[in-house]
């Protein structure tokens, strides 16, 4: 059994990492991170539009960003895939790559739910830091801009790590629509040997927990660092244990 | 094709009967694997409370092991991998009896039984341990006091995560259809095939799981509120 997959990791190691890149289009675990990576990217700002928007005086720009945050909690991923594969070729009118439909579907995904921890973040800082913001002569832009913002945001790099873990994980549904990445990669490693599928997706199952349980762990020491930091505990050994931020995220 | 016609779909009997067996079936794998996942996470939950290095050390490998794969990887090893270890007269009877639903229901549930178990674990910490020292000061035992002092604080407190984590497995049983079972997305896939009513279909297939998500979400929100000694005097 380890033999087996001792062969089969060095058989296709290349495959694993890179899919059949030179002579075709890039996939396997590099395809699968630079997808998390750019939805991430790309959803961590609209997430910011969306938790304003959401957090907004005026009805016409709360409704919607709260229908939407609402139908991706309560949908399947899979589905808004299946949605994503049916309309943006529909819209765009041209043939898109699976790469860029599974894009479009984990942006507005994870912006939904970042944009939930984004709101947090700026509830969590209180009224009066906005207050003090405007009566300093900051307009509500200027206060977002250069008060409110830079605190929660701050705050929010643990949550942001996690979704990025999360976003590495939703990745995988891309199999449905055959976008190239690692599980991918590891599908058509199986269909070449045919008479070891435990030992393949065991492979994948050791290489996806990894990375996924390095970030996590990267996570949680930043969040004690910053809890500490938040608490004015930086460089002095806590007396009591503080209680911590609580790490939002979807999982799957 | 013309323009948007929902009725096609929902008066057409076969295609009725499809998306029945479709919800019928993604309730079949969420019920069950909720259920083995609950079960699971509160013996995972003993083990870790209960004297001894190795069994803690299990339980946080179980947990870790599940959190950081993704659900999906996690099924594939089940079906595509596990299935074919088996000895055949086990999977003979697998395969008879609806394997794919069967490794749906063992898959997502052994992978929640992680989350579950998480979720009461940060409840029951919550709940100062003067808790357990009064209780035991009052004759209680050690099971006894468990059982009636901390378990229902401790569940009270853990009970939006755990709200939360009972819709995402309810989401997740969506999952089965990578591995074949035949549940609502393996029926909505299905029928667009057969209807060409991508629109539509998926318009149903959505405003179901939606309906259903929204009204386990109402469900928790009134078992906390019910929960709740503050509220429930109100209610």
């Amino acid at each position: 059994m380890i033999n087996d997959i001792i062969a089969i990791f060095h058989d296709y190691w290349l495959l694993l990492l890179i899919g059949q890149y030179p002579n075709g289009p890039l996939g396997g675990l590099a395809n699968t991170l630079i997808l998390s990576a750019l939805s991430i990217a790309l959803a961590f700002p609209l997430s910011i539009l969306l938790a304003l928007a959401r957090l907004s005086r005026w009805p016409f720009l709360r409704w919607p960003v709260t229908v939407l945050v609402y139908v991706t909690r309560g949908v399947p991923l899979l589905m808004l895939i299946l949605w994503s594969y049916f309309l943006v070729p529909l819209l765009t009118g041209a043939d898109v790559p699976s790469f860029v439909t599974m894009l479009t579907t984990l942006v507005v995904y994870q912006a939904a739910f970042l944009s939930e921890v984004v709101r947090a973040g700026i509830v969590a800082l209180g009224h009066g830091q906005m207050e003090a913001a405007k009566a300093l002569g900051h307009g509500y832009f200027g206060a977002m801009r250069f008060v409110i913002l830079p605190q929660a945001l701050y705050n929010m790099i643990p949550s942001i790590l996690s979704t990025f873990v999360s976003t590495i994980k939703d990745t995988t549904l891309g199999y449905v629509i055959n976008v190239p990445d690692l599980t991918f990669a590891a599908s058509q490693v199986n269909n070449q040997l045919l008479t070891q599928p435990f030992q393949v997706f065991l492979i994948l199952a050791v290489i996806y927990y990894a990375i996924c349980w390095s970030l996590t762990h990267v996570a949680y020491r930043l969040e004690r660092q910053i809890t500490r930091r938040r608490a004015g505990l930086n460089g002095v050994r806590p007396a009591a244990v503080i209680a911590p931020v609580k790490i939002i995220s979807e999982q799957l | 094709m013309t323009g948007f016609d929902l009725s096609a779909i929902l008066t057409n009997p076969e295609f009725v009967a499809m998306l029945l067996h479709g919800i019928e079936m993604t309730f079949i794998i969420a019920i069950g694997s909720w259920t083995l996942a609950m079960t699971l996470a509160i013996l995972l939950l003993a083990l870790r409370f209960s004297p001894g290095r190795f069994g803690n050390a299990f339980v946080a490998g179980y947990v870790s092991y599940h959190r950081n794969v993704p659900t999906l990887v996690q099924l594939m090893l089940w079906y595509f991998g596990i299935f074919t270890l088996l000895p055949d007269w086990l999977t003979s009877w697998l395969a008879s009896h609806n394997a794919e639903a069967i490794f749906a229901i063992i898959g997502l549930g052994l992978c929640q039984a992680a989350y579950f178990s998480e979720d009461l674990r940060s409840g029951l910490r919550s709940v100062s341990p003067g808790q357990m020292e009064a209780a035991r000061a009052l004759g209680h035992g050690y099971l006894s006091a468990m059982r009636f002092v901390m378990m229902p604080q401790g569940v009270r407190n853990a009970l939006p995560p755990l709200i939360n984590h009972s819709v995402s497995l309810f989401k997740n049983s969506s999952l089965g259809v990578v591995i074949g079972a035949s549940e609502l997305t393996h029926a909505v896939k299905e029928i667009e095939n057969l209807s060409f009513r991508t629109f539509e279909i998926y318009l149903i297939g959505t405003v179901l799981y939606l309906f259903f998500s929204l009204l386990i979400m109402a469900g928790g929100a009134y078992v906390s509120m019910r929960a709740d000694p503050a509220t429930r005097a109100r209610a």
